[in-house]
């Protein structure tokens, strides 16, 4: 950056129409940097850590686009964002894609005009409960004080399934984890409800987590994922296609360990082709040919990325579940490389 | 020899609208003007070329459609099935209860301790000063979410009051349950009931008033009416025969004859608080969230509120306390009959402001998840409908509106109040 | 008998007064024990302290302080005292106090933030203690402005002094036109160069200076501002900035003039009757809206510009109270001197209202500063909302006082400071009446 920012800001305002009229992918590749927006913390997800550098689940998928756009991963730009801020902030332009443990759903899609390019967490919408209440079915909660945490599908989820089972309850709305794990240890509300994966990951924290359960029910489908905006395809297709990458190198058993030699040629034309040795995937893309590999040495392929983040081995012990390769029972998929 | 005659009359020239001063002004209203209108313009365009290049006119179509969520804390009939502007009415409503709520427990805690700092007693009146310093040095955010926390850690849950030596009792004769989810009180019920008038139909700004409550209001005002129609009676015969009738037993009658008699034939009774299931049930509930932002706010503002009065009551010559010493005013009298009278005058207009304070800053509801016009309108509405522009601006709307009511009705009785002056 | 004398001669020499009355004893009787109704105030009060000392003090000073994460917190707490209840697990203060500060400042670079912090209360020296500080600081004063954005965005130092140039470039353009073309041309070329000088040149010759003669420090995005660092800069970005606009604000409010009076009442009302937070929320979600498209200014920017048009409303009501506080005689003087009213108000009233308005600018800079915790609300890391963030840590996740306990006393400490500082001010100003 050669002015300074804050000056640059303020003489280019004017002049800065038209710019942006360039596709997002060479927007990306002129500025340097991936403008990517997360949450403003989420434990295994997204958080700073004492050095102020990002990490988590969708931190990863940020590296990775920038890694195959840039071929560096850390050239990313960190936008935090809220559950309020977060669909602006793209449909502005101020971050050129989302990895926010955000819902894919019809009318973010339709009607608020952005491109989910697919799924990197299958979450659904759970309860926890104390051991002691002695509750088994989220169905015997009539009654219940129930702490949502706001500003996302949950409370509508919430109100429709309760409503659909005709069974009363008392919404606690609540804006942060951190309030929300507070209020249910202190027994200010019977149930917490969130995203199953938060709550597991809240769980994990307690100084006695045995003492709770989380219910049986799902109460909705959340398929989370990066998002991009509408109308640039070429930019959207990057992204889309450096998660499929990811994906598909877990199912190909590429991963950050072996890359280099796999690079190199291997008797596997699907591996060859995803990682540039052979054909012209990246060039199609607009992106060099090791892009791939790239992406995938950022921070390892989906597996690796779950299993550091969130798996089962870190504090939060997530398991894999519907998150696991449709080879191996779950909902993993990424179409061939081809 | 000269002679003085008329000055010559200059004829206007376009120049004199800059240097002569009589129209300079004109000139410099006309600029300001279209200045003005050139940037609202300017700001208006830009907003509609962006707005159409998003692809979102301005519409308030999702006004109409249903909010899909739940509030906990109304007072008005609403479930999730109801439209985003009868969400907004109900937290605009909210916003109201909070906000009368603080400002008048503001006021009563802010004079009291503007009165103890001068106490003394010398350990009061530091105690004083930490809660004023402490609550006026931190950001009230912080202390509205602190507020929740405590009341969540130092209340005990219902489920201590289960089983045969619960941990936690109900007070005051098992009627009243204080709870870290909120307090229970013994609600009035009235098994005759009279029902209640809808007002507005079905309309989202619906509003039922109930007939029993109108009635015993109407009841009251009477009786009172009728108490000051029997006591300025009294002082008319005082006045003539010079001897006053006994009134205090007519009027304990009229008081509470017609109220007694119309709580029976509305078969008043009290409902109390329960525990069943998880939850007490029964009687009026007033949530966590609800208490820990009132007691936030006012404890807030009665800090700054504090420091008004006291520079209040400094502000009155100590003149005034020593003739009301000589008038032999006990030192709580000469308080309340000497001096806070006239150190309102000095206290009104900063009152003001510090009610509006307190008003805007209800708008943090949202820490603790109190379901202020903030927290439905201007959160999850505009969260789940993607509105910005319009819920924004509507949100603004609410408060300006609010605002320049508090502003205009404070401004009214400070007028009144100033008229005392002599 | 008759030479018995019933008048004593000499002194009796002083008793001691009771004892009830002096030393400590007295003191107590004096101030705690006047009455049945003080002995009762203070024996409650003096429970009040011991309930909360009690649950305070050991809460704070039985605490861990070298932990890396809460489980290791509750190991050591379960270990030296048996339970992990009322006790602090300040780890994560000492874990995270740096980043609490500054956010995620490039750590060396953590010298500039701090320069530029004693830059500002070294320029705000003569302004607060106008008597004892040498004219020479006026000099650093008016260079500030430049200067503390140069250190805390870094880049190249042309940037600073092109804008800086501007001012200059106005300045010029007013004396060569005064003479040449008359004083109104003047005033509007004075106002006008500049900003055609911003607009379109500025940037143009600090690129081409920069490529010539580089000279600058390693630029710092404002995403990476955060922390303590941010709620400062903010606060006294928005009342560096609100002052001129308030200034004018408040002369356009009490002028004659019906339009313009018009327009500042209506600006005022309209900021003061909305909370910060909708500000906030247009800052956020729609300031992109209303300017050209495509433009696009970082978040922290159009958080600075929304704080100083909220801070300027605040700003004006307090400098009209400096006018109104003014007597009648000064603007009379003024007049009798002949003096127009640009002259009037530069010369003799501003100054003094300015003056006047001192504390009541300084209590506005502390509502401000309070109130940039707000920023938290829309997304951005001040220190409420790194405390989220530091929660989202596997490690700390699960940290509820200790975290706020921490920005609540950073809060205090500032502004207690600053409010004593007013109110010093203040006493400093009465003396004068």
């Amino acid at each position: 950056m050669k002015k300074s920012v804050i000056f640059g800001a303020l003489t280019v305002a004017g002049l800065a129409a038209g710019a942006a009229a360039a596709g997002t992918l060479d927007d990306v590749k002129a500025r340097g940097k991936l403008n990517c927006g997360v949450t403003t913390g989420l434990v295994g997800f997204a958080a700073p850590d004492a050095n102020g550098e990002w990490g988590g689940f969708d931190v990863g998928v940020c590296r990775a686009v920038a890694a195959a756009v840039l071929g560096d991963p850390k050239a990313v730009e960190f936008v935090p964002t809220t559950g309020k801020t977060r669909f602006t902030a793209l449909a502005s332009g101020e971050i050129d894609m989302l990895a926010r443990n955000t819902t894919w759903t019809f009318s973010r899609d339709v009607d608020l005009k952005f491109t989910f390019v697919g799924v990197n967490y299958y979450d659904g919408q759970g309860f926890m409960v104390p051991k002691e209440l002695g509750v088994s079915s989220a169905k015997e909660l009539d009654g219940a004080t129930v702490c949502i945490q706001t500003g996302t599908t949950t409370e509508l989820n919430l109100a429709d399934f309760f409503r659909s089972n005709n069974i009363s309850y008392e919404p606690v709305p609540i804006e942060t984890n951190a309030e929300a794990q507070q209020q249910y240890l202190a027994g200010a509300c019977d149930v917490y409800t969130t995203d199953a994966s938060g709550l597991a990951a809240t769980r994990a924290t307690f100084e006695d987590p045995s003492a709770h359960v989380l219910l049986p029910e799902i109460i909705s489908k959340e398929p989370l994922g990066p998002l991009v905006r509408h109308g640039d395809d070429n930019w959207g297709d990057v992204v889309r296609w450096t998660l499929n990458a990811l994906i598909t190198a877990e199912e190909l058993g590429v991963s950050s360990a072996n890359i280099g030699e796999m690079s190199a040629g291997t008797n596997n034309p699907e591996v060859n082709r995803l990682l540039g040795s052979e054909g012209n995937l990246g060039e199609m893309l607009g992106l060099s040919a090791d892009w791939a590999k790239n992406a995938i040495m950022a921070s390892g392929n989906y597996g690796e990325l779950f299993e550091k983040n969130i798996g089962e081995n870190t504090p939060i012990g997530l398991a894999r579940g519907l998150n696991a390769q449709w080879t191996d029972g779950g909902l993993i998929y990424s179409p061939p490389f081809r | 020899m000269t002679t003085l005659t008329d000055p010559p009359k200059a004829s206007f020239r376009l120049s004199m609208l800059i240097y002569d001063t009589r129209y300079r002004s004109l000139t410099i209203q006309a600029v300001a003007m279209l200045g003005f209108m050139l940037l609202a313009a300017w700001l208006l365009n830009n907003t509609l070329t962006n707005l159409a290049t998003l692809g979102k006119p301005i519409d308030l179509g999702f006004l109409g459609e249903p909010a899909s969520y739940d509030i906990n804390q109304r007072l008005l009939d609403y479930n999730s099935r109801d439209t985003h502007l009868r969400a907004s009415f109900i937290g605009l409503i909210n916003t109201l209860v909070v906000a009368v709520l603080g400002c008048i427990t503001a006021t009563i805690v802010g004079v009291l301790v503007g009165v103890l700092r001068l106490s003394k007693n010398w350990l009061v009146a530091r105690i004083m000063t930490v809660y004023v310093e402490m609550f006026r040095n931190v950001p009230v955010l912080l202390w509205i979410v602190l507020a929740m926390a405590i009341l969540i850690e130092s209340l005990p849950a219902p489920r201590a009051f289960r089983g045969d030596n619960p941990e936690a009792t109900m007070k005051v004769f098992d009627s009243v349950a204080i709870t870290n989810r909120g307090v229970y009180v013994p609600e009035p019920l009235f098994s005759n009931s009279l029902g209640s008038i809808h007002l507005f139909g079905d309309s989202s700004l619906r509003f039922d008033v109930s007939l029993d409550l109108m009635a015993i209001l109407v009841v009251l005002i009477a009786s009172i009416f009728a108490v000051r129609k029997v006591t300025s009676r009294a002082a008319h015969i005082q006045e003539t025969t010079g001897v006053r009738p006994k009134t205090w037993h007519v009027n304990l009658a009229i008081l509470f004859v017609p109220m007694i008699a119309l709580l029976a034939v509305l078969g008043f009774h009290l409902g109390y608080p329960e525990l069943k299931g998880f939850n007490f049930t029964g009687g009026t509930h007033m949530r966590n969230s609800l208490i820990a932002l009132w007691l936030a706010l006012s404890l807030y503002t009665a800090a700054f509120i504090a420091e008004i009065v006291r520079g209040g009551i400094l502000a009155i010559s100590h003149g005034q306390t020593e003739a009301a010493n000589a008038l032999g005013l006990r030192p709580g009298k000469t308080m309340r009959l000497v001096i806070l009278p006239q150190a309102l005058r000095v206290i009104i207009p900063p009152m003001i402001s510090n009610y509006l304070n307190l008003t805007k800053n209800s708008s943090l509801a949202i820490a603790v998840g109190y379901m202020d016009i903030t927290g439905t309108l201007g959160g999850i509405t505009m969260n789940q409908t993607g509105r910005e522009l319009e819920c924004v601006l509507m949100l603004m709307g609410c408060y300006l509106l609010i605002s320049l009511s508090i502003s205009m009705v404070m401004n009214w009785y400070n007028a009144r109040v100033a008229l005392v002056e002599r | 008998m008759s030479d018995q004398a019933f008048v004593r001669t000499e002194m009796l020499p002083e008793k001691e007064p009771p004892a009830s009355t002096v030393g400590i004893v007295g003191w107590l009787r004096e101030n705690l024990f006047s009455g049945w109704f003080n002995s009762i105030l203070t024996v409650v009060a003096l429970g009040f302290i011991y309930y909360v000392l009690s649950g305070l003090v050991p809460w704070v000073f039985q605490s861990v302080w070298n932990a890396d994460s809460l489980n290791e917190c509750r190991e050591i707490m379960t270990e030296t005292w048996g339970s992990t209840h009322g006790h602090a697990c300040w780890g994560v203060v000492n874990e995270r106090w740096l980043q609490l500060l500054y956010g995620f400042y490039p750590d060396h670079l953590y010298w500039r933030v701090n320069l530029a912090l004693v830059l500002t209360l070294v320029a705000l020296a003569p302004v607060l203690f106008a008597e004892q500080s040498p004219r020479q600081l006026w000099y650093l004063t008016a260079a500030y402005p430049f200067l503390m954005p140069w250190l805390l965005w870094g880049g190249s130092i042309w940037g600073p002094i092109m804008v800086a140039a501007g001012f200059a470039i106005g300045y010029l353009g007013y004396r060569i036109l005064v003479p040449v073309a008359g004083g109104l041309v003047a005033i509007i070329a004075a106002f006008a160069l500049p900003i055609i000088w911003w607009l379109f040149l500025a940037g143009g010759v600090a690129g081409a200076i920069d490529s010539v003669i580089p000279i600058g420090i390693e630029a710092v995005e404002s995403r990476k501002f955060g922390g303590f660092m941010l709620a400062v800069l903010l606060g006294i970005v928005a009342i560096g900035c609100s002052l001129p606009i308030g200034i004018v604000l408040a002369l356009g409010r009490q002028s004659d003039l019906f339009i313009v009076k018009t327009l500042c009442v209506g600006f005022i009302e309209f900021i003061r009757g909305v909370p910060l937070i909708t500000l906030l929320f247009v800052a956020s979600l729609l300031l992109n809206l209303f300017l050209p498209p495509g433009t696009n200014f970082d978040i922290i920017l159009r958080v600075m510009i929304m704080m100083t048009l909220f801070a300027a409303a605040y700003m004006a009501e307090v400098i009209r109270g400096g006018l109104a506080a003014l007597p009648k005689g000064q603007y009379e003087g003024a007049d009798s001197l002949g003096l127009n009213y640009w002259q009037a108000q530069r010369l003799i009233i501003m100054p003094q209202a300015l003056k006047i308005s001192i504390p009541g600018i300084v209590s506005t800079f502390i509502g401000i500063f309070k109130d940039t915790t707000l920023v938290s609300i829309i997304g951005l890391f001040d220190v409420i909302g790194l405390s989220n963030a530091i929660r989202a840590d596997t490690a700390w996740n699960g940290i509820y006082w200790e975290l706020f306990a921490f920005i609540a006393f950073l809060f205090f400490i500032v502004c207690f400071s600053m409010s004593r500082y007013s109110m010093y001010l203040e006493r400093k100003l009465h003396t004068g009446h």
